[in-house]
């Protein structure tokens, strides 16, 4: 496990794409970003490049900006300065809806799963853009209506059955275990059939033996669907061991990017986690 | 004998008010704001069929059609020049902008219809139904308002569950941001509430003319009320709630009319209400949310 990815490019700069996204669009282009609340500067001069299928970290303190961050890259907030592309297209004045069908999905740091819907609906939720069906045809059970029920049932499904989820597809979200909970949210991001996932703090309260299957998870994801994913997580196991580029940031801005090892020996990461030696 | 007749009219004018009370509680659980015009958009479902039928001469079931189209337009209207630019402000706001609307509606009728009540001719032709040897008699009114009312209630809870949109008016009243997250355009949906509640409101208005014929600028505000209460008292939102919350506000306010005092039946209505909430916060059917501390 420690020695994968073995494809990543293994130079000491960062935004280096692995070897088979190498000439390709990135599929996040993040430039000069920052967003002011009042006079507090909560993000500021925030540059990332992802390549199409990679993995990539986001750490930092608490109140670092982290979140604050993902909101901007999925059009939640309008950034104060600077531009988000999400496959080339700049999301900037874009509605929210429109920008996830540029094609970037996310979860939620504290789950928010439409938890009076069944697991399977969940997912169907996601597949809004993509049920061809028109209301008239649903209204009237016209066999359109059928074929499009029958084949969204059978891809949100498979999706559950990727997740090992396709137990539960009946029950209500909100009755689901935690770790179940947070692995429907994936599932549901993944079936807005995006492009790069992000994923806000996926470990959060699992224990070790769920975080490891989450690893070996994220992995399976990229695999199979060859998407990039971006992921904030406080676990520094599972950050060091999935993620092939890390960005860190402290107060709005990135203070390091690099490889996991490059970030791990970085003074000024260690600084911001740890506090400064002689402060003491 | 009686108790049967007062029970199947309070069935009847229930079943009214839960179609009113529909629309209170879809546009309150997708857009979370109370339309206070919607009884108003009543009134001019009721006009619009009248204009139909008296003016234009064409058969009662074509006034229905149109006054429904008529209705889904102005809610749709409304929405978006009314409540669309104040997404975002405190609920206070678009509450006041609600009752605005509705005075404008009301007065705009005024003006284009004058005062004075109109007499509208029921739109049902059929006999009245005659049982136990004319110990109880159930008009045609009944028997329509009641079907209809019951084919609504299915209609839209299989909309609700099974079509595409209707899932995605369930995600958006759970939770908007992440709704939004997921591709789903808001306020599309949100559109589509208010053209739902308002075509509604029309069958609501032709249907509350039928039974009680005097039509005037001020019919829909009353019923509007009821209806309200009915979709507080049934849980705000749910739209099981709002067919219960109707049908056991009109049983009780016929009730009341009968056996107590027609002059308090409202008084008796909103005692209920006051009770229910005092037991049952959340309403009826309602779901208690629990804040985290």
């Amino acid at each position: 496990m420690a020695d994968y990815p073995k494809n990543v490019v293994q130079v000491p700069t960062f935004n280096l794409f692995r070897e088979q996204d190498a000439g390709k669009l990135p599929v996040l282009d993040v430039r000069n970003l920052g967003i002011d609340f009042g006079g507090l500067t909560a993000v500021d001069s925030f540059n990332i490049t992802i390549g199409p299928t990679e993995i990539a970290g986001l750490i930092g303190p608490n109140g670092a900006g982290k979140t604050t961050i993902f909101n901007l890259l999925t059009g939640v907030y309008q950034p104060t300065r600077g531009s988000v592309l999400v496959n080339g297209i700049d999301i900037k004045g874009m509605p929210v809806h429109k920008v996830n069908k540029l094609g970037i999905a996310r979860t939620f740091q504290n789950i928010r799963l439409f938890s009076e819907m069944t697991a399977l609906d969940n997912v169907k939720v996601g597949m809004h853009n993509e049920i061809k069906c028109s209301f008239l045809s649903s209204l009237l059970r016209l066999p359109g209506y059928y074929h499009a029920e029958a084949a969204a049932n059978l891809k949100a499904m498979e999706l559950l059955e990727f997740m090992g989820l396709a137990d539960v597809a009946d029950q209500k979200a909100g009755s689901l275990p935690y770790g179940v909970q947070r692995r429907l949210e994936i599932v549901r991001a993944l079936a807005t059939n995006p492009s790069i996932i992000l994923l806000d703090e996926p470990a959060a309260g699992m224990n070790p033996s769920e975080t490891a299957e989450l690893m070996h998870q994220i992995r399976r994801i990229r695999d199979t669907f060859h998407i990039a994913i971006f992921l904030i997580e406080h676990d520094m196991n599972l950050v060091m061991n999935v993620c092939e580029t890390i960005a860190v940031v402290n107060y709005g801005k990135i203070i390091c990017k690099g490889t996991p090892e490059q970030v791990r020996q970085n003074p000024a990461v260690i600084e911001a986690y740890l506090g400064k030696e002689d402060n003491d | 004998m009686s108790f049967l007749q007062y029970l199947i009219n309070g069935i009847s004018i229930g079943a009214v008010y839960a179609i009113i009370a529909l629309g209170y509680t879809m546009v309150y659980g997708i857009a979370k704001m109370l339309n206070f015009a919607h009884g108003d958009v009543i009134m001019v479902g009721a006009y619009v069929s009248y204009c139909v039928t008296s003016y234009l001469g064409m058969p009662a079931i074509v006034s229905i059609l149109v006054a429904v189209v008529a209705c889904t337009v102005l809610g749709i209207v409304i929405e978006g020049l009314a409540y669309k630019p104040l997404r975002g402000t405190p609920s206070l706001a678009v509450l006041i902008t609600a009752i605005g609307v509705s005075y404008f509606l009301q007065n705009a009728a005024q003006l284009i219809f004058g005062s004075a009540p109109k007499n509208f001719k029921s739109i049902v032709t059929m006999q009245p139904l005659t049982l136990f040897g004319g110990g109880l008699t159930i008009t045609g009114e009944v028997i329509i308002t009641i079907a209809i009312c019951v084919a609504i209630m299915v209609g839209l809870t299989l909309f609700t569950s099974k079509t595409r949109m209707g899932k995605a008016m369930r995600a958006v009243s759970e939770d908007r941001a992440a709704a939004q997250l997921m591709g789903i355009n808001v306020n599309q949906t949100i559109s589509l509430t208010f053209a739902i509640g308002s075509a509604l409101a029309a069958v609501a208005g032709v249907l509350l003319c039928s039974t009680v014929p005097t039509l005037m600028p001020t019919t829909g505000a009353m019923p509007g009320i009821r209806a309200f209460t009915a979709a507080v008292f049934g849980g705000i939102g749910s739209i099981p709630g709002a067919m219960l919350g109707g049908i056991l506000l009109g049983i009780i306010e016929t009730f009341s009319k009968a056996y107590i005092s027609t002059q308090f039946s409202d008084a008796i209505v909103f005692s209920v209400l006051i009770i229910i909430l005092l037991v049952k916060p959340a309403g009826l059917l309602g779901k208690q949310i629990q804040e985290k501390v």
